[in-house]
């Protein structure tokens, strides 16, 4: 197991977490290639030789310098290198969603993007929603509409509506199915997430 | 995911100078990243060319020019795109999902790879990604497979929804390499898989796209696109139609039709478009153009519905213009 996941599951107040711990971890069990570790991880004898890219990106409204090997994403520098394990890894192929971030306000998919390209880009992640201890209004209308069940998705879906709404087109509910379909709930607790997003977007206006 | 060496071009000479074979050059890397993990495609070099001028939608007296590194949500809410074709717009919109969207470049579309599933397996053989190695889909699960313009050694379908609208559209790609620039209609750009499904397109080692540029169409405004799928979003398709219809007194004076989902490259219909053209826009003629479509039609053992989808779909497509 991931050191910094069994840091995560530590962490106090939350109950979900220790369910969603043993499922996170199974989830980042495939080989990961991270800063460092991954000259020893990866199969290829050749691996050494790779350059690090070192990056400049304000996260969260702060900026951080961090060297990169050029093939990790940018979901795992964030989970593995940076501890924002907020943003989650569901099938790494730019499938289910549930890595969503903003990368200069646009919401995208973290696993499919190399860190390396995000130099001088501004990501924003579930973390650097809240304003404080005062949630965003989509935050608390998941909360309030109890748009979640095992919540492993909830980061994705929340980064994703927000970016919907931004974009402008969360009118009607389906406009807003259709605006969501990148982003899978395996609990299914769709009709939920859309009383969410149709609550929050009239706050967020 | 094997090693290679990044670099992000600041310019296009520069993008080209790295480019090559072994060099894969990174856009949305929506594709790219995905195929790399997966061992699939293994370039030692990747050149990021996200920070080239190839930006920008624009149109003149030539028609609409698209900037190959403008993202397809962008492209699918501009103006000019929206109003003047709609085409463009609904293939774009009815693609992938928004953060996919968001991401990937109008050039990356065009140039994705298939789905097909043994394509995508190292574990299996597959004659595009390991030229003479078989292709277990011929044989294998191929449902979502082509049944036109297929081979012995390739029954992929090819991906791109936006690539079916421009097909239909007539429209051309601007390749730059280090040789010079030149411009292709994108109906050439694609090649049947023959005996070398590893040749997809006509884009020479080391070449970019640089933009793509649809002819002024007037009557493009009457245009749609039909995507018909298992799921309502977020899914490739079954069988998709591109039509553009030139409707004067209920009569089809001119007509554009291309079908996806169905093809090893994107494919328009030229016999569908003469038996259409001159004629009354009635339900029978719709039928009976549509009929020549799937004349060629090789179905596998798993597809044989998509006959009949197809014909349906460029059916609908066509009434739902005449509205």
């Amino acid at each position: 197991m991931n050191p910094s996941e069994n840091a995560d599951d530590s962490r106090p107040g939350v109950s979900r977490r220790s369910v969603l711990g043993g499922g996170a971890a199974v989830a980042v069990a495939v080989p990961l290639l991270v800063t460092g570790a991954g000259a020893e991880a990866a199969p290829v004898a050749e691996v050494a030789s790779a350059d690090l890219v070192p990056i400049k990106v304000e996260v969260n409204g702060k900026p951080v310098s961090v060297r990169v090997d050029p093939r990790t994403t940018l979901l795992d520098t964030l989970r593995e290198e940076l501890e924002l394990t907020g943003t989650k890894k569901g099938c790494d192929r730019g499938q289910c969603g549930a890595c969503t971030v903003h990368v200069d306000g646009r919401r995208v998919l973290s696993c499919l993007t190399l860190a390396a390209t995000v130099d001088e880009r501004e990501v924003t992640t579930i973390e650097g929603l809240a304003r404080g201890d005062r949630l965003h209004p989509m935050q608390q209308a998941f909360i309030e509409r109890d748009g979640l069940q095992c919540g492993f998705c909830t980061p994705g879906q929340i980064m994703s509506a927000v970016g919907m709404v931004h974009e402008g087109h969360a009118n009607s509910d389906d406009e807003i199915r259709e605006r969501m379909s990148g982003n899978i709930c395996r609990c299914s607790c769709y009709p939920f997430i859309v009383d969410a997003i149709r609550d929050a977007q009239k706050v967020m206006r | 995911m094997r090693p290679f060496d990044y670099t992000a071009a600041q310019s296009v000479s520069q993008a080209l100078a790295g480019g090559g074979a072994g060099t894969a050059y990174l856009a949305g890397g929506t594709t790219l990243v995905d195929l790399m993990k997966l061992e699939v495609m293994t370039p030692r070099q990747v050149v990021d060319i996200n920070r080239l001028p190839l930006r920008g939608v624009s149109a003149d007296r030539d028609g609409l020019h698209v900037g190959a590194l403008e993202r397809m949500s962008d492209v699918a809410g501009h103006p000019l795109v929206t109003g003047g074709y709609p085409v463009l717009a609904q293939a774009l919109l009815r693609s992938a999902s928004p953060q996919l969207r968001n991401m990937a470049s109008i050039g990356g579309n065009l140039l994705q790879r298939v789905r097909c599933g043994y394509f995508r397996d190292t574990s299996t053989g597959c004659n595009k990604r390991r030229p003479g190695s078989g292709c277990p889909a011929v044989d294998g699960e191929n449902r979502g497979h082509a049944i036109l313009g297929t081979s012995d050694s390739c029954v992929a379908t090819h991906p791109s929804d936006l690539a079916v609208a421009l097909v239909a559209l007539d429209a051309r790609v601007r390749l730059v390499g280090r040789g010079g620039t030149r411009d292709v209609r994108l109906a050439d750009f694609y090649l049947l898989p023959g005996d070398t499904p590893e040749r997809e397109h006509d884009l020479r080692p080391g070449e970019l796209v640089t933009r793509v540029t649809v002819p002024a169409l007037a009557w493009a405004t009457r245009s749609a696109y039909l995507k018909i799928r298992d799921r309502q979003s977020y899914e490739f398709a079954l069988a998709s139609a591109a039509v553009a219809l030139d409707l004067r007194g209920g009569v089809v004076r001119d007509v554009r039709v291309a079908v996806g989902g169905v093809g090893t490259r994107p494919w328009r219909l030229p016999a569908v478009e003469e038996a259409l053209r001159g004629r009354a826009a009635r339900p029978e003629v719709f039928e009976a153009a549509a009929a020549l479509a799937v004349e060629a039609a090789r179905p596998l053992t798993h597809n044989g519905f998509k006959t009949t989808l197809l014909r349906r779909t460029i059916v609908r497509a066509l009434t739902n213009l005449v509205g």
